[in-house]
């Protein structure tokens, strides 16, 4: 129900007495009121700006935040009022939405801090008021279309273990992703633009024959010509076979359009093959030698903007139909009225309707080639308003299509300016930058910590040293979080080197061997760890462990190292097990890496396998 | 005469063009220019104040946080301060998306709109909610009759309050269960003229209405059912 009939509600159920006395049946009682009506002012205190409304203002919508009881959660005792930590721009929408029963889109505002806005306090977007809405949806798809491009950038890492078939259909979409492909690439288009230079050039006019006629080329040096039509075709043949094999779904590629160009470009040959013996064919045969020009579509593969210029074009179709449907109408009207005016004119050209639409056209587009003129003054008078009109019309949607174009040719550039390697990479070094800080400062501080557990420092000389209670409480939860795992937190460059490390020893094969070195200790451990190795192993890929060392006498670890299981999903399966704790097993999980723990301060014998979702390693987990 | 005939249509499609030409630099005045935006200045919106919140308090049985609390919400939805037929048939029909309630509406618009001015404004719209929900029995009753007589000559006839009763009807809309035949209306009405109706002649009027009303238990409980609508 909108807002303002809301408030007529009470008279609407007053009105309802008109039915009481021709009511056959008892009426049902009333609802019970709840005690007193509030007609109350209350105060929403947003971000320090105070909103002032009625209750009933708020009330009229029940099924929002500010509308039903969960406000109650914010209410402040001490000032009486109802406290939000939200931006008070923003919720002047809001509020003018239960005022008025409309809520309206302010155009300077960001899409997603608005749709933010909205899901908090339980506001549905598509209410959005007509006057805001078109720009509401604008902003949105524009929006979601960045983000889809942003997503289709990193889904660019390569997946593992792809089958031959896919990893030659990724070879094919994307050139760049390996040197093969990429030659590949070069080689077919050489070999396109080789197939149409000799389409071409078969047609020159090319020397003297005996008989002293100028014959072109491709009757000249017939046998040439074909062995490179040959070659080409082999080549295209190929390619294609190969591409119909690779395609994830062989019918719908076989529907695409590069595919039926490819078809076209090379069905002439094979049935120029085929029909070679007969004569009578042959002059088709010729016809069908036209369609070797589809060829140079081919290079729409190899060039993004003749894509887009396609995709324009697909787009833009109701105005290139609207632009045809409006020269054919002023071409029929025009030609008959030429050719009515230039009935009379003796000798005149304009022998028909149909003649005359010859001349409309030429005229309407201001070609004038001059064939036919109009001799009658009538006739000029109409052939000069045909001229000047025909620019008109043809101007019209021209804008229209321009535009089209001129959005997805930006729309790709910024694609492309993003999907250049540089800025990515920089936003993602700050990003990790400003993860390390906290992270480095936990270890910091746990490094600190077990100098402290050692020394057994008292409570308070711990906390004098953490910089602040607030990271103090928070080193503290990541603390607890890597006694539940019995994992640690490590950073960047140990879990490198070990990687590498680990990697340099023992190659990562799939077989979940167990390669202990230089003895196990805590064999409880390893024993589990072998146990859940099995299932780990159906549920993502390989998972192979190394166990850890520590050795007293040693000051330096060995590390062990876990090859990353990359799906995310084990990751949770995983760290939701806290089950067998006890003997400080391990869960097998993803990253693992070693703490490089300062030898003095190796706590007990047990093997500790010291593993842990670290931050920055969920990060490099889906980077690998 | 063909040829000829052409070329008279081209010097008259010249003369034309001459014509829109000249008229692009304002040589040729047309007449038309003067009268082009005279009929937008008329008032679009009338705006109706309401008498003081006194006079209103003394005209109706609200007190005056009523009379204010009213008045806001009437605004809200009205802020020229006149409700005109159309408005008040969109209001009401938004209570019942399932039927149509314009019909309904318009009878009751009627019923408020008391000195048929074409528009309520807030003194009827208070005036006629008092008598609804603070009046006595009696007045309910003279209300709900003043909305059954149509004309407004004190008698209800069968086709008047098959009028109401359709309207009523209309209001459930189709979905209902068991469905509405296209009768019902009509055997309502003729159960609530034998029950008024004492002297059988056809008509109800304001006393037999009361009198019969008044014996009715059911009837009588039912209107004190909104006492606390406000």
């Amino acid at each position: 129900m909108a807002a303002g009939v809301a408030a007529w509600l009470p008279f609407a159920r007053a009105a309802a007495i008109g039915w009481m006395p021709v009511a056959n049946l008892p009426m049902p009682v009333a609802p019970a009121e709840k005690s007193k009506r509030r007609e109350e002012l209350i105060i929403l205190n947003v971000s320090g700006r105070r909103f002032q409304t009625w209750r009933n203002t708020l009330d009229r919508y029940p099924d929002t935040l500010l509308g039903s009881s969960e406000k109650e959660f914010f209410y402040n005792e001490e000032t009486k009022e109802y406290f939000f930590d939200r931006d008070p721009d923003l919720f002047r929408s809001v509020l003018n939405f239960y005022r008025t029963g409309k809520l309206h889109y302010p155009r300077y505002e960001c899409i997603a801090s608005y749709d933010e806005e909205l899901a908090f306090f339980g506001i549905q977007p598509e209410i959005i008021g007509d006057c805001c809405y078109e720009e509401y949806k604008d902003r949105k798809r524009e929006n979601a279309e960045r983000l889809m491009d942003d997503q289709e950038d990193n889904k660019d890492n390569k997946p593992p273990n792809m089958t031959c078939r896919e990893t030659m259909w990724r070879a094919f979409e994307n050139p760049h992703t390996s040197t093969m492909a990429l030659v590949f690439y070069y080689v077919t288009g050489f070999f396109i633009a080789i197939s149409v230079i000799t389409n071409v050039v078969e047609t020159v006019p090319c020397g003297l024959v005996p008989n002293q006629k100028e014959v072109p080329c491709g009757v000249r040096y017939t046998v040439a010509f074909f062995c490179m039509d040959t070659a080409c075709v082999m080549i295209f043949t190929v390619e294609y076979l190969m591409r119909l094999f690779a395609a994830p779904s062989r019918y719908r590629f076989m529907r695409s359009v590069m595919s039926i160009i490819d078809v076209v470009a090379i069905l002439p040959y094979y049935i120029g093959l085929v029909m070679t013996d007969n004569e009578d064919v042959s002059g088709a045969f010729v016809t069908l030698r036209v369609f070797r020009v589809f060829r140079i579509f081919k290079f729409s593969r190899h060039s993004q903007g003749l894509r887009i210029l396609g995709y324009t074009l697909k787009s833009c179709a109701s105005e290139l139909g609207f632009l045809l449907f409006s020269l054919t109408m002023a071409i029929i009207i025009f030609a008959t009225v030429m050719f009515y005016a230039e009935k009379g004119s003796t000798s005149s050209k304009f022998t028909s309707i149909p003649a005359s639409f010859w001349y409309t056209i030429v005229t309407m587009t201001t070609l004038g080639y001059g064939d036919m003129v109009p001799k009658t003054i009538a006739g000029k008078i109409f052939g000069s308003i045909c001229s000047l009109s025909g620019v008109l019309v043809i101007a019209l949607p021209v804008p229209v299509i321009v535009s089209n174009f001129s959005r997805i040719y930006h729309q790709n550039q910024r694609a492309d300016k993003r999907r250049a390697q540089k800025m990515q990479k920089a936003r993602l070094a700050r990003i990790r930058i400003s993860r390390e800080g906290t992270s480095s400062a936990f270890l910091h501080s746990k490094r600190n910590g077990l100098f402290n557990e050692v020394l057994e420092l008292t409570e308070d000389q711990r906390l004098s040293k953490s910089t602040s209670l607030l990271e103090s409480q928070h080193h503290h939860l990541l603390h607890c979080l890597e006694k539940t795992t019995n994992h640690e937190f490590v950073d960047e460059q140990y879990y490198q080197q070990s990687y590498l490390e680990a990697g340099m020893q023992n190659y990562p094969s799939q077989s979940p061997s167990l390669s202990s070195r230089e003895g196990v200790t805590g064999t409880c451990c390893t024993r589990r760890s072998k146990k859940h190795h099995t299932p780990l192993q159906n549920a993502s890929g390989p998972a192979h462990m190394q166990p850890l060392t520590h050795t007293h006498q040693q000051g330096l670890q060995e590390l062990s190292t876990i090859h990353i299981s990359t799906s995310r999903s084990s990751l949770n399966m995983r760290v939701d097990e806290p089950g067998a704790l006890n003997c400080q097993s391990s869960q097998i999980t993803t990253a693992i890496i070693s703490i490089p723990t300062p030898p003095v301060t190796t706590p007990d014998g047990d093997a500790h396998l010291p593993v842990g979702p670290t931050y920055q390693n969920v990060v490099k987990v889906s980077a690998l | 005469m063909g040829l000829d005939g052409m070329e008279v249509i081209a010097i008259v499609v010249v003369v034309g063009l001459f014509y829109v030409v000249l008229k692009q630099f304002g040589i040729w005045e047309p007449l038309s220019l003067e009268e082009s935006n005279d009929g937008d200045l008329e008032l679009s919106m009338v705006r109706h104040q309401p008498e003081g919140l006194d006079q209103l308090q003394v005209q109706t049985k609200f007190t005056r946080k009523e009379l204010q609390s009213l008045y806001r919400g009437f605004k809200n939805e009205c802020p020229s301060g006149l409700v005109d037929e159309e408005t008040f048939k969109t209001i009401y029909s938004q209570f019942f998306p399932q039927g149509d309630a314009t019909t309904y509406a318009h009878f009751l618009f009627n019923a408020f709109d008391m000195d048929r001015s074409g528009s309520i404004r807030f003194e009827d719209f208070v005036i006629g909610l008092s008598v609804l929900l603070r009046g006595s029995v009696t007045e309910k009753l003279r209300w709900a009759f003043n909305l059954y007589d149509i004309n407004k000559d004190g008698y209800v006839t069968k086709e008047e309050m098959l009028a109401i009763m359709t309207s009523i009807y209309d209001m459930m809309g189709r979905y209902t269960l068991p469905s509405v035949r296209d009768d019902s209306p009509f055997d309502h009405v003729e159960k609530f003229f034998q029950k008024m109706d004492r002297n059988r002649d056809g008509v109800v009027t304001i006393d037999e209405f009361i009198e019969t009303c008044q014996k009715d238990e059911s009837i009588m409980a039912s209107m004190q059912l909104f006492e606390n609508v406000i």
